[in-house]
């Protein structure tokens, strides 16, 4: 997208696309890598808990 | 964009999960498999000790007898039914899918906070927001609450988790404001909002708690766990610089 802006800069491997696809992008991948980290380190159903016990742990996130 | 932030962000947690996997194996595992056998009478997860297996295998006969059922009954009699992954095989794959399901969160939140800041997106600069990523919810976290093993006593566990969740992002927006703002009362707010979660205090027990683990193994678990958040974020850092830049669209 809008490659007619940025051919100039992919190259040297910075943003690509223009402020709005970099916010959408950006909002997006918060709020999944939140929620990723969310289910593996502190949601309480307790087949999670178990299957993500020693990664809690190991990470330092509370667990039990 | 989209597809190049989600690749780049699932290909680095993948690469770093899977790694970060290998170091728990030789580090922080067997330290909580130990503490684990400490932990008897608890009735808690994975519980190895002596007593709580041979109380387990009394409760698994009785059951054979009763029913004629086989010895599946073994964890229900321990955890209510609850499933867990068995001990060996199965327990280190979902220990390792948990690992790249948190490295690819971090992963993605380091890519969001790069694109929403405008910064070019290297190896160097990603490994810099890693650091700063694990002063956050790796070094200022342990301040208030140690990592911890099983069969320690701790505070409530909702409590504990909402001083974590708050003092990961009190710190991950203060050094915002100490790095990368100009002024001066901006940088000060920043100390101030840095120090807050602490001055406040994480939550804990009252008195000291008697634990069941012993003095050096909670140590040596302190330290192994903050290594292994470090290298978490460290390697999911290299691995978002490294897959950005080999994932640019071709240019004309």
């Amino acid at each position: 997208m809008n490659t007619h802006l940025d051919n100039s800069i992919a190259n040297r491997g910075t943003l690509t696309s223009e402020r709005s696809g970099v916010l959408a992008a950006a909002g997006l991948a918060l709020a999944l890598g939140l929620s990723l980290v969310f289910t593996t380190g502190f949601a309480h159903p307790s087949a999670l808990h178990n299957a993500a016990h020693d990664t809690r742990h190991a990470l330092g996130f509370p667990c039990h | 964009m989209i597809s190049r932030v989600l690749a780049a962000g699932l290909l680095a947690g993948l690469l770093a999960g899977l790694a970060i996997a290998v170091l728990q194996a030789f580090t922080t595992t067997p330290l909580i498999l130990e503490a684990e056998s400490f932990e008897g009478g608890h009735g808690h997860d994975h519980a190895q000790s002596l007593t709580a297996a041979s109380a387990l295998l009394q409760h698994a006969v009785l059951k054979t007898a009763a029913n004629g059922a086989a010895l599946i009954e073994i964890h229900s009699a321990e955890d209510a039914g609850m499933w867990m992954p068995e001990d060996g095989l199965e327990r280190t794959v979902f220990t390792s899918i948990a690992n790249v399901g948190t490295a690819i969160g971090f992963a993605l939140v380091l890519l969001a906070g790069m694109l929403l800041a405008g910064d070019r997106i290297t190896e160097t600069t990603a490994i810099g927001w890693a650091a700063a990523g694990f002063v956050a919810t790796g070094l200022s976290p342990s301040l208030g609450l140690s990592p911890e093993l099983p069969g320690m006593p701790a505070a409530d566990l909702v409590s504990r988790q909402a001083w974590w969740l708050a003092t990961a992002l009190c710190t991950a927006a203060a050094l915002w404001l100490i790095l990368r703002s100009e002024h001066g009362w901006a940088k000060a707010l920043g100390v101030l909002v840095l120090l807050a979660p602490h001055i406040w205090g994480a939550p804990h027990l009252e008195g000291h708690a008697e634990s069941a683990v012993p003095a050096h193994l909670a140590a040596q678990f302190t330290g192994a766990s903050l290594a292994v958040h470090a290298s978490l974020w460290a390697l999911s850092g290299f691995f978002v610089g490294f897959w950005w830049r080999r994932l640019a669209p071709a240019s004309a």
